[in-house]
């Protein structure tokens, strides 16, 4: 499981690379509450890894450790071979980790292309001098910029309403703003908090839909938290199940579906 | 005890004082504010009103004289009558619950779940109309307001410390007065909000609108009524001020000064109203009997905000303020 | 009927992100910079130029500052007349201490000055939100006015406790001092508005202005996607003291001329300069101009018609301001919080439209 080189291929045939990031005995606490009590885990290169549990199981804690905005008071994350130093949120995100909210985090008072286009701020270095008389890099960095922005909205067909205000827009689609604006920033992981929470079945679809291509098509890495087991089964290829803060089963769809612990925590108790 | 450490005391007496008028005008900011979410910017501008209201009722000088006289070329300015303060008061006050329902059907139903700092803008647009609105009403030369409280020097304290200390401390009455009535509304205020059906219905829509509505609270009654004894605050302080330094434009200022207490104290905490009342008006008396003459002076100006601003650096939330938690 | 987008097609991003992407909108703004620049100049007089021209002007830039702040980063502050007071005195220190240097550099030194002193005092912005900020910032107002009054070092120990801009000169014209021409006065602002509206229009076109944007409409999010919050707030706080600094040079140097500090740059002059901004529309470049410009002309209406027309006294037509501007504020804030740019967008999309309904 350490060996960062080693990898598997998937039942539908796609090769799953090494390690990418390593999360060690994780404990977050806050005040007398335990949200992740002693996890591990790992995400490799290329695959869609889910993590999913019952209410208040400490998924989004999971999400929030890994994008920097919690700092577990004990275990270490590792990214890329390195063992990550306490950061900030922005820092985190500039070293390539993308991600979106479960209750819609966009810019509600700028348009679709612009929210976009923040996405890119890793990639945008130009100096406040040179954007202040928009000649040289930091014309021509917007320029670059905005061209591969406009392959994501062409990708995630949104090209009908890139200059809309966000604020103006309908649940699903701000939804799939938002997907936008992470994969904008080229990121290797994509961390999902519940992308089909609140969707209607056909939404559901249109979103599972852009998952697997995003992964398909730019071979993204994807961490996903969601709620809908039957949408979690079909997309990810491996899964990792908490309850109470603490890890009970990891592996494969299929692994996970027959493991007695999960389903005596988790789906056992409907079947019961 | 030498002669410095007894000025410094007499500073202290006096800021103790000043402190506790300061803490009544940031009293009618907490209380809109822990019932609305509204900061109300025109709470000072509202005891200027109020002031000028009562002198002009005292007086009998007929609203908006100027600009009856501007227009139809008439010279009218007073009825020639005479009110008792304490009609006077109870008029005022009358007209001071009306104002409470005109702006909060005006101007805050229609601004309800808008961000605090959109509602705090609006405050101040209603601090400029109120203010230009009480000057049209009654004018704005300078107005004595005498409702009858005793004012000068107390001499029974002068001529105590005089014998302790040989040096007579100069507490005026009024300043007796003020701390006196402002430790009552203090206290009134509190049990109003802790004991009474309105006062509960009120913290309910505090803390949280709907649910409020939902349990068959009347948003708008509790608003007005809010407001209402914001105005009531106002006119309390309106006549401490007034009477000490005459009614005028500068009164509308206190709430420049309240600001820097609520900072201090937290915006949702009566204590912390008071006690950060009593420490900025205590704090830059010191400072300026300290370190103002060493800068040229007048250091009030703006001790208290720098403190407060230096405060809440490290202590956002204020000294009684709860404690802010950020969640994605 | 004029007024389309349809067949003016865009085949480049760069194009497609210029500051006026209508054609007719285009032509329209070097119509105003033509009239601006090559006809106003020959007509203005005295009157003109300082009762409505320069203050116009000046507190366009002013304006376009705060709204940097307050618009676009979301951060209000209420100490924009603290930080015109450094500019004015940078100014003035500057143009007394080297007087062979161009008065255009003191100004825009003044202006650095001034983003320093923003930044400053824009540090509590990273622990203080919301209002809190706000009245945080009322510290800078007072402080600033008090330090400049009562230090005799900022007013060259001059014994009125002013400071009067001596005169200087521009490619040989004087623009500061009594001889002053109004043509001259009004082109030094009016070149200096023209580019700190294409500065600001650019950068809130470009990245940095995203970065406000993205922390003024949720700052946590803003983080977690990559905003550095310390260096996008410090930053507009800069940028935006940077303008503020830049026209109270200029409200000092060119249009006073001599300046008490207490009296020209106390907090109502804070609250002016926001009411504009509100007005005119947060977050709009326009808006900054449609804002000064309406509450630059509304005072001098008010005085034609009500004193000079109608006879009445000064100072019930300054009351009868003060309700208006009020009631405007508040009347803005409720029906449209974009303000006058917002009105005037409604209006063009009307136009495209014109003569058809929908």
């Amino acid at each position: 499981m350490l060996d960062a080189s080693e990898g598997y291929t998937t039942e539908d045939g796609r090769k799953i690379g090494g390690v990418v990031m390593e999360m060690k005995n994780i404990t977050l606490r806050f005040g007398g509450v335990i949200a992740i009590q002693d996890i591990s885990f790992d995400i490799r290169e290329g695959e869609i890894r889910a993590i999913i549990g019952p209410n208040g199981a400490g998924k989004s804690s999971m999400l929030n450790v890994i994008s920097g905005f919690y700092h577990p008071q004990e275990g270490e994350v590792w990214y890329q071979g390195a063992k990550r130093p306490p950061m900030k949120p922005y820092e985190v995100a500039r070293q390539g980790i993308a991600r979106t909210f479960q209750n819609i985090a966009l810019f509600e008072g700028m348009s679709v292309l612009d929210n976009v286009m923040t996405g890119r701020i890793r990639q945008m270095k130009a100096g406040m001098l040179a954007q202040a008389i928009w000649r040289g890099k930091a014309e021509r960095e917007e320029v670059e910029n905005r061209e591969f922005v406009e392959k994501i909205i062409d990708f995630l067909e949104i090209q009908h309403i890139r200059k809309t205000p966000v604020g103006r827009l309908p649940y699903g689609l701000k939804k799939r703003v938002e997907l936008a604006r992470a994969l904008a920033a080229e990121p290797s992981i994509l961390l999902l908090d519940e992308p089909m929470a609140g969707m209607n079945v056909e939404e559901k679809e249109d979103m599972s839909r852009f998952v697997l291509d995003v992964n398909d098509e730019f071979g993204t890495t994807i961490a996903l938290i969601e709620h809908d087991m039957g949408v979690v089964m079909d997309l990810s290829d491996r899964v990792v199940v908490m309850d109470y803060g603490k890890k009970i089963g990891d592996g494969t769809p299929d692994e996970v579906r027959n493991n007695q612990a999960v389903i005596d925590a988790y789906l056992g108790v409907a079947h019961d | 005890m030498p002669e410095q450490l007894v000025f410094a005391t007499e500073v202290f007496l006096n800021g103790l004082m000043a402190g506790v008028l300061y803490a009544l005008v940031a009293l009618g900011f907490v209380l809109i504010f822990k019932a609305s979410g509204i900061f109300n910017y025109a709470q000072g501008v509202m005891a200027l009103f109020a002031a000028l209201t009562l002198v002009g009722i005292m007086e009998g000088q007929v609203p908006f004289a100027h600009l009856i006289n501007a227009i139809f070329g008439t010279e009218i300015h007073h009825f020639g009558w005479h009110v008792p303060g304490l009609v006077a008061i109870i008029l005022t006050m009358v007209i001071m619950v009306a104002l409470a329902w005109i702006v909060n059907t005006l101007i805050f139903r229609h601004l309800v779940n808008q961000e605090p700092i959109i509602l705090f803008m609006a405050t101040i647009g209603l601090a400029y109309f109120l203010e230009g609105f009480g000057d049209i009403m009654w004018g704005s030369d300078i107005k004595k307001l005498d409702v009858g409280l005793p004012q000068g020097i107390n001499l029974w304290i002068d001529e105590t410390t005089f014998n302790i200390f040989d040096y007579g401390f100069f507490i005026d009455n009024l300043d007796i007065v003020a701390t006196v009535v402002a430790a009552l509304l203090v206290v009134a205020l509190v049990i109003f909000a802790q004991y009474t059906k309105q006062g509960r219905a009120m913290r309910a829509v505090a803390d949280d609108h709907q649910a409020a509505l939902s349990v068959g609270i009347s948003l708008n009654f509790i608003w007005v009524m809010v407001w209402s004894v914001a105005g009531f605050v106002a006119l309390v302080a309106g006549i401490m001020w007034g009477t000490k330094s005459g009614v005028q434009f500068s009164l509308s200022l206190i709430a420049l000064k309240a600001l820097p207490v609520l900072m201090l104290g937290g915006f949702t905490s009566i204590p912390g109203a008071i006690v950060g009342g009593l420490v900025i008006g205590v704090g830059e008396k010191l400072f300026e009997f300290a370190i103002g003459p060493l800068v040229g002076g007048a250091t009030e100006n703006w001790f208290a905000y720098v403190l407060a601003l230096i405060f809440l650096v490290f202590r956002p939330q204020g000294l009684f303020g709860e404690k802010i938690i950020e969640r994605v | 009927m004029f007024y389309r987008e349809a067949g003016d097609f865009k085949t480049s991003y760069s194009d497609d992100s210029q500051t006026f992407p209508i054609k007719f909108d285009r032509y329209r703004y070097y119509v105003v910079l033509l009239v601006a620049f090559a006809v106003v100049p020959f007509i203005i007089n005295d009157y003109w130029v300082n009762a409505v021209f320069l203050p116009f002007l000046i507190y366009a830039i002013a304006a376009i500052g705060l709204n940097i702040l307050v618009g676009y980063c979301g951060q209000v502050s209420l100490g924009t007349g603290g930080f015109m007071a450094v500019g004015a005195y940078a100014c003035y220190k500057l143009m007394t201490s080297f007087p062979e240097i161009s008065i255009i550099i003191h100004v825009i030194l003044a202006g650095g000055i001034t983003a320093g002193v923003g930044v400053l005092f824009g540090l509590p912005s990273l622990r203080i939100k919301g209002f809190y900020l706000a009245v945080a910032t009322l510290a800078a107002q007072f402080f600033l006015v008090w330090l400049f009054n009562r230090v005799p070092w900022f007013y060259n120990y001059s014994a009125s406790g002013q400071i009067s801009a001596p005169e200087r000169t521009v490619l040989g014209v004087p623009v500061t001092g009594a001889e002053t021409q109004p043509w001259a006065g009004y082109l030094i602002c009016l070149v200096f508005v023209f580019a700190c509206a294409i500065i600001a229009r650019n950068l809130t076109r470009g990245m940095a202005g995203r970065k406000w944007m993205a922390i003024r409409d949720m700052d946590i999010a803003a983080e977690i996607i990559g905003v550095n919050p310390l260096k996008a707030k410090l930053s507009a706080f800069a940028v935006s003291s940077f303008f503020i600094g830049i026209s109270g040079a200029l409200f000092f140097a060119v249009y006073l001329g001599a300046v008490e500090v207490g009296e020209v740059f106390g907090i109502t002059k804070s609250f002016l300069v926001l009411f504009m901004v509100i007005i005119g529309g947060l977050g709009s470049i326009f808006g900054s101009f449609a804002g000064a410009a309406f509450l630059v002309l509304l005072p001098v209406l008010l005085k034609n018609v009500l004193v000079g027309a109608m006879g009445w006294p000064t100072d019930l037509a300054a009351h009868l301001e003060f309700m208006i501007v009020g009631a405007l504020i508040i009347l803005f804030l409720i029906a449209e919080p974009h303000g006058l740019a917002q009105l005037w967008r409604v209006a063009k999309e009307k136009l495209r439209l014109w003569p058809f309904p929908h």
